[in-house]
């Protein structure tokens, strides 16, 4: 079996692979991007619409544009790219040096060989199984980045009367890629009280082609034999299905945006510990993970919204991994936790000798929040916040001197809240 | 004539009501700053959205896009033209597919390159 070796071996060609593995090989050492696809970009590339790079490039560019900016500075630099090969598996290290076993319909079984690992997989979709609708189970459903792939990368129309369900961005997306294409979108089914999608795809892409969002409704069920022909469709009253009012859409097909989940399994056969409140790795102030040498970024730790977040922080990954490299990774880790209104925040650890970046997302919907950042009970940061939504990932930064404040305390633990 | 809408200008999305009670008094209510007066503006007299959308090619589709705003009356029919394209060259992410559509100023350009892909 052949075997390649290398400093730094990334697992993943998306945003967050890239520009990981950009960091690494500026300072030096030698990177591999192992990709399953036969083109580096990963989700940007059936991502044909507009919206991504403002913060990055400063001008708004499509996904496979920004995807195409990223691969050719990748081919522009030393960084040696796998592509049509898949990680089957991340074995045991043997002493500090990490084995991955790859699999390519191109190259064969190889082994690479690196002393560091930076996972960068993405996310999958939740699919009907995850959210358990019942009724018949005929052909015409699928996940909404399925038929994203279909239509924007295949050319391949799946149906013409469609129901999404789910008010993801996603799912929004979709609903006006599927009109543009000449199909008819009957609705959009949301089962929340508010949209989980961003108000700009609301606007654009459902009010510009009027189609209804029914929230607060859920697809109680699914009718037709071989293809789906209907569905029912059945509003909640103070969470409690309303069966009486229940009526039904006529359909060829349904579209599922209901949510996203960082692609896992590698990580768990690895070993690697993974953040029990449903996102990716647990990951310290390094964004490294329970395993030494192996750092996580991108939608495979935690799900983005923002392309331009996953560079960001896969960029901090990229860099961490070169201090490993130099053994310069020392500061002791102090725990993070979510406090009031916070669903999760990334990293779980902090520590008080670099600059510390988290990304949170909120429980609630609320203009004029506060965010609150304190160290047991001691607040050392609020930073107001116009909106808060779930749906919007919020960045908090903290500068060396804001943690200075208490480094006396016994034990400190990070508390970031949302009030 | 009154008009609703929700400014996008920034997260927090105000409802914006937009009232025209004749051609020079134009009022705009709701928005919490002047980007939701100028955007509630905009979108009345003149609302404009980015295009974007496959062309069918000899191996593959090409991702394509307007290269700004387009007013939204024309978009249908500009669509119809993009999808009655066949591409049957190699294009560069950046070249340009349709040139000043229909006199709108606006050219529609591709945001990848032939097959998708950009080998080394
Ligand atoms: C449908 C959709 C719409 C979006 N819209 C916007 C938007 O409008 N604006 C914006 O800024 N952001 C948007 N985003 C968010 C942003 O684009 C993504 O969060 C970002 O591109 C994710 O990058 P990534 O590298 O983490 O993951 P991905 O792009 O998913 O990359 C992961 C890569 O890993 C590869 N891979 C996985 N497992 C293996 C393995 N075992 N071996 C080898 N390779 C493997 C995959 O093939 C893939 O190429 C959107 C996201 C989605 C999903
Ligand atoms: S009016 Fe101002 S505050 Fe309100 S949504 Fe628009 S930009 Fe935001």
């Amino acid at each position: 079996m052949k075997e390649y070796f290398f400093d730094c071996a990334v697992i993943g060609g998306g945003a967050a692979g890239m520009a990981a593995a950009l960091e690494v090989e500026k300072s030096g050492f030698r990177a591999v991007i192992v990709e399953r696809e036969n083109t580096l970009g990963g989700i940007l590339l059936q991502c044909i619409h507009n919206g991504f790079g403002l913060h990055e490039f400063k001008e708004e560019l499509s996904g496979p544009e920004y995807a195409g900016n990223f691969s050719e500075m990748i081919y522009a630099s030393g960084v040696k790219v796998f592509l049509e090969s898949t990680v089957m598996e991340i074995g045991e290290a043997q002493g500090k040096i990490h084995e991955l076993y790859c699999y390519s319909a191109v190259y064969g079984v190889f082994t690479v060989k690196a002393k560091s690992v930076i996972l960068a997989m993405g996310c999958r979709e939740r699919n009907r199984g995850n959210i358990g609708i019942p009724g018949t189970r005929p052909a015409g459903i699928m996940t909404a980045g399925l038929a994203q792939r279909l239509v924007n990368i295949d050319g391949y129309i799946p149906g013409k009367e469609i129901v999404i369900v789910g008010s993801g961005d996603i799912g929004l997306i979709m609903a006006r890629r599927m009109t543009w294409s000449g199909c008819k979108v009957h609705a959009v089914i949301e089962i929340q009280p508010y949209p989980s999608g961003i108000t700009r795809n609301i606007v654009q892409c459902l009010e510009d082609f009027s189609i209804p969002l029914y929230l607060s409704h859920i697809v109680s069920s699914i009718n037709g034999k071989d293809r789906i022909e209907s569905v029912d469709v059945t509003p909640l009253r103070d969470g409690i299905a309303d069966e009486e009012k229940t009526f039904r859409i006529g359909c060829d097909t349904l579209l599922l945006s209901v949510g996203l989940v960082p692609e896992n399994e590698l990580s768990r056969k690895a070993g690697i510990r993974l953040n029990p409140q449903g996102s990716g790795p647990f990951v310290d102030s390094y964004l490294m993970t329970s395993r030494d040498g192996i750092f996580a970024c991108g939608n495979v730790l935690h799900v983005h919204d923002l392309v331009d977040f996953v560079t960001k922080e896969s960029r901090t990954a990229g860099a961490n991994a070169v201090k490993y490299l130099k053994s310069a990774l020392s500061a002791r880790q102090y725990k993070v936790v979510s406090g009031s209104n916070v669903r999760y925040v990334v990293p779980q650890k902090f520590n008080f000798e670099d600059v510390s970046q988290f990304y949170l997302r909120s429980m609630i919907v609320k203009n004029d929040a506060q965010i609150e950042v304190k160290i047991n009970n001691h607040l050392i940061k609020s930073v107001k916040q116009n909106h808060v939504q779930p749906s919007e990932m919020i960045s908090v930064s903290l500068k060396k001197e804001e943690l200075a404040k208490v480094t006396s305390v016994n034990d400190p633990e990070l508390e970031i809240s949302i009030i | 004539m009154k008009k609703e809408y929700i400014c996008i200008a920034c997260p927090v999305g105000c409802h914006l009501v937009l009232e025209e009670k004749s051609k020079d008094d134009i009022k705009v209510t709701g928005n919490r700053c002047s980007r939701g007066e100028s955007y509630a503006r905009e979108e009345y007299s003149e609302p404009k959205r980015t295009v974007t959308a496959t062309c069918s090619a000899d191996n593959g589709r090409i991702p394509v896009k307007t290269n700004r705003p387009i007013l939204k009356e024309h978009i249908d029919s500009l669509l119809k033209e993009i999808y009655s394209i066949n591409i049957d060259t190699l294009v560069e992410r950046g070249d340009v597919i349709i040139k000043n559509y229909a006199d709108t100023g606006v050219d529609v350009v591709a945001t990848g390159s032939s097959a998708g892909k950009i080998k080394s």
